[in-house]
């Protein structure tokens, strides 16, 4: 999943100036801003059925971090 | 569950008015460079809307248009209004209700049940709720809907969170006692819990007008307001769009059994690009089912639902068709509304100059 997700987070964001790992405050890219907040809200929706809550949202700055939550909202959907 | 049928009744005609003054956001140097107004256009795909800018017209002005042309094409005597609703968040006054006027000013008699309603995006659905509720229990032959903002007077001109995205616009929607009609089926909800998600906090009585409401406050790049205009959280109102939109749009498909497609449109209200394409596709629906209106007229509040089914709808005047309409937004509130429309009265769209 992990690295399904970074490719599909380059690809929604056009993220082109650096290499994305786990660790990438995506907050910090270049590329980031309030649209490209909601096309991943748009994308996590779409490739995962998992909507995250603007709080929750809000609160995750790293690509690992967004990977974790959308992980703990499937298991609790199971 | 907020579920509602009421029979017997029909839309006879729809208008609406929007006011001359255009923006083109592909010009608008708010949005910042050329590429970021590229990115905007195709995210939002809002290029143009009509504003009142400078011109002195309110939500009730356009309405008032909308409403007179509507009844002297259905040839119907203003007299004949036995239900007057007026829906908007940009009335004339903080009081008196601006319903009331709308009576006077339309030439209704003075028997007619007047209400204002405060609703913003969801208005259309709540509005045609109440007014059908009223005129089933009166067993009323005619009722009026005037729904519609001047939204983009309560939006700051330095804000581009907010100010590229809406349009203004004023409607006015007839309905008729009509036996044997199928009339319409609603789902309807509320989440206060969202209500700072849009809000002005300022000149209500929570927050009275102070010399503090009119400081301009920089949030940040591009996004300059003071707390007499609109703040929108965007991320919250896009989750919250994706998901109840949908929702309530699949509750009264399954109360009602209807399909997408048993049901000739959808008509959403128009927040932006992005959003709706979800919505449409969380529901079935294939997108040439869902009209849009937002690439002339941008967000309208209230009016997006009948701008868009008279604007975009192909011979809606001449033949049958059946529509699930879904507005959301401000409040938090929604609702979504299935109803069948023939051979309805649609005047030219008024341009207020």
């Amino acid at each position: 999943m992990k690295e399904q997700f970074i490719e599909k987070f380059k690809e929604v964001v056009e993220v082109e100036s650096v290499e994305l790992t786990l660790e990438t405050n995506f907050r910090e890219l270049e590329e980031w801003d309030s649209l490209a907040g909601l096309s991943i809200i748009a994308m996590i929706d779409e490739e995962y059925d998992v909507v995250l809550e603007g709080s929750e949202f809000k609160n995750q700055n790293t690509i690992g971090d967004l990977i974790n939550a959308i992980q703990s909202k499937i298991d609790g959907k199971a | 569950m907020a579920y509602l049928e009421i029979k017997d009744y029909k839309i006879k005609g729809i208008s609406a008015a929007v006011p001359a003054e255009e923006i083109d956001n592909s010009k608008l140097t708010l949005l910042g460079s050329e590429v970021e107004i590229q990115r905007f256009l195709e995210n939002t795909n809002i290029h143009k809307r009509h504003v009142v800018g400078n011109s002195g017209l309110t939500t009730s002005d356009l309405c008032e248009q909308a409403a007179s042309k509507l009844l002297k094409e259905a040839g119907v005597d203003p007299k004949e209004i036995e239900v007057l609703i007026f829906v908007t968040q940009t009335p004339d006054y903080l009081l008196p209700s601006t319903a009331i006027i709308l009576q006077h000013k339309l030439g209704l008699s003075k028997d007619v049940v007047a209400i204002q309603i405060s609703l913003g995006c969801s208005g259309w659905v709540f509005g045609m709720s109440t007014a059908l509720t009223y005129m089933s229990a009166m067993k009323s032959l005619k009722g009026l809907v005037l729904v519609g903002d001047t939204v983009t007077m309560t939006k700051s001109p330095f804000d581009k969170s907010t100010f590229p995205l809406f349009g203004d616009a004023g409607t006015a929607t007839l309905l008729e006692r009509a036996e044997g009609e199928v009339g319409f089926k609603f789902h309807l909800g509320n989440d206060g819990s969202g209500y700072e998600s849009i809000i002005i906090e300022d000149g209500g009585y929570r927050n009275p007008v102070s010399p503090k409401s009119f400081v301009l406050e920089e949030k940040s790049n591009g996004v300059v307001r003071n707390k007499l205009q609109s703040y929108l959280n965007g991320e919250a109102v896009f989750i919250f769009g994706i998901t109840r939109a949908p929702s309530s749009i699949k509750l009264l498909m399954e109360k009602y059994s209807l399909t997408a497609e048993s049901v000739d449109y959808l008509i959403l209200h128009q927040a932006n690009k992005m959003m709706n394409d979800k919505i449409a596709k969380k529901t079935g629906f294939t997108t040439e089912k869902v009209p849009y209106s937002l690439q002339s007229f941008g967000n309208t509040s209230s009016a997006s639902i009948p701008l868009t089914i008279i604007t975009q709808i192909p011979n809606i005047s001449i033949c049958r068709k059946s529509h699930i309409a879904c507005g959301f937004g401000v409040g938090l509130s929604w609702g979504s509304v299935y109803f069948e429309t023939d051979e309805l009265i649609v005047p030219d769209l008024i341009i207020v100059k």
